[in-house]
């Protein structure tokens, strides 16, 4: 447990170094193609170490921000609120800010950059479909993300993924229209110039791609921890069975949920395509969260 | 030369004991804290006891055998002395409570009360709880005993005099988030 805590804090900063220099990288790549010289880079710099910082900061913001989460009220929801005083008081951590987003498909996740500054969102369709024993399972879960911090990594990696993939698409466009300039003053290219157009070209498409995989990578094995050590919270693996069977039997889909998002829910909030072909292992690759048979068959073996 | 040498494996040694020492008695104060958190959760129920009787009896007041089994239960506790008995006591105010909302169950408009759903939710809420405050408790000895008894911290531990802790042991079987259901 405490391996997992350093590495992931350790995850977190080479994460934020590698986001660093993919927007250095991306900016550069720009850079050559267009050509601002060294004072484009210095902004870039600037740029990436002040997204980074705000993300640190600012990133569990955002994330409920996007799912449309509103803070639970303890009236309306006694329920919610008393399970998580109880698995606090297991997992001896301070009680997380509560949200509640208003959609029937049954989801939660975590975010915030250290137990003391988490925050636990959950579905309206979750507190509706959860008995209390499922409901308990769930949220534990989260808390495991919590206590892991595995919040901090994975929120970081909202913000800084959605930057990077929005900075590529700003250059994508950038060149199409900006692009043919270029070409006329330096008159045909060819040699260094030409690679290096080449090379941009590359990291604007390769950055994007490099930025999801990273996102997946961290999301995965995760999920499945986070599932043992929430079990090791209630000390009752029936719970968190029934609670996945319940969401592997619902196929609504989480409106707010996106792409960029995913990683942080409990199950993923975008819709599962049946994987048939010689892409499946392509998907699988690429998918935020081991199948829900596989993550239920890991818990049945405890 | 040698006497630096010396002389920084020693500040290095002391160091290292310094941050052992500190452990340990973090270790001991999460232990006393989470022995009062399960006094709190075990107060906030005998708290919520008397007001529970009275909403049931605005809807079965007929019901006294109940009200008077869930009020002595109560009062043994809150008397209760020493670990065992206080156990065995909050066993009883399970029992008591658990008849209670049996009850209850044939009484539709009472169960149609939002005050009731309201101490009903926070009388399970607490119940789940006091389990897992005890199961901090232990976990939390356990971390403690593990550490005096583990080498080198052991080192420490005996001169100082911190000693092993008891665990809280529950004689209920079905201890859990399953009881926390009346």
């Amino acid at each position: 447990m405490f391996e997992q805590i350093t590495s992931n804090k350790r995850r977190s900063v080479a994460l934020v170094f590698a986001f660093v220099l993919v927007v250095v990288a991306v900016v550069w790549a720009f850079n050559t193609l267009i050509g601002y010289g060294v004072s484009g880079l210095v902004v870039a710099v600037v740029f990436a170490g002040g997204t980074a910082a705000l993300a640190y900061w600012k990133s569990d913001a955002v994330a409920l921000r996007m799912s449309h989460a509103k803070p639970a009220d303890p009236e309306q929801y006694p329920r919610l609120h008393n399970v998580v005083e109880g698995l606090c008081i297991a997992a001896g951590l301070p009680k997380p800010r509560l949200y509640v987003i208003e959609d029937d498909a049954p989801n939660a996740f975590a975010t915030g950059r250290n137990p003391r500054h988490a925050a636990v969102a959950v579905t309206t369709g979750l507190l509706d479909r959860m008995n209390r024993i499922e409901l308990e399972a769930v949220l534990a879960h989260e808390l495991s993300h919590v206590k892991n911090y595995d919040i901090l990594v994975s929120t970081l990696a909202v913000t800084m993924v959605g930057v990077v993939v929005l900075l590529s698409d700003f250059g994508m466009r950038f060149m199409w229209f900006g692009g043919g300039r270029r070409r006329d003053n330096n008159g045909g290219g060819g040699g260094p110039g030409a690679m290096l157009a080449l090379l941009g070209f590359a990291l604007l498409i390769l950055a994007p791609i490099a930025a999801k995989l990273m996102q997946f990578a961290i999301s995965r094995r995760r999920e499945t921890l986070a599932d043992v050590s929430g079990v090791a919270l209630t000390r009752y693996p029936p719970g968190l069975i029934a609670a996945l069977e319940k969401l592997k039997e619902d196929q609504t889909v989480v409106r707010s949920g996106s792409r960029a998002t995913a990683h942080l829910w409990i199950e993923s909030p975008v819709a599962r395509k049946p994987e048939e072909g010689r892409l499946a292992w392509l998907g699988k690759m690429m998918d935020t969260h081991p199948p829900l048979d596989e993550r239920i068959e890991a818990l049945r073996e405890l | 030369m040698l006497l630096w040498i010396i002389l920084g494996v020693a500040l290095l040694v002391v160091v290292y004991g310094i941050v052992q020492y500190n452990g340990l008695v973090r270790l001991r104060n999460r232990i006393e804290s989470a022995w009062s958190q399960i006094d709190v959760q075990l107060q906030r129920r005998y708290d919520l006891i008397p007001n529970l009787i009275e909403t049931v009896k605005g809807y079965a007041a007929h019901e006294k055998g109940v009200f008077e089994s869930v009020t002595q239960a109560r009062a043994n506790a809150i008397n209760a002395q020493g670990p065992a008995e206080q156990a065995q006591a909050e066993n009883m105010v399970t029992g008591a409570l658990k008849s209670l909302f049996a009850v209850a169950e044939a009484y539709p408009d009472l169960k149609a009360n939002q005050n009731f759903a309201l101490l009903q939710e926070e009388l399970s809420g607490t119940e789940g709880k006091i389990a897992y405050a005890r199961q901090f408790y232990n976990d939390s000895v356990q971390s403690y005993n593990t550490k005096i008894q583990t080498f080198p911290s052991n080192l420490i531990a005996g001169p100082f005099g911190f000693k092993e802790r008891e665990y809280f042991e529950a004689d209920d079987p079905s201890r859990g988030p399953v009881q926390a259901r009346f």
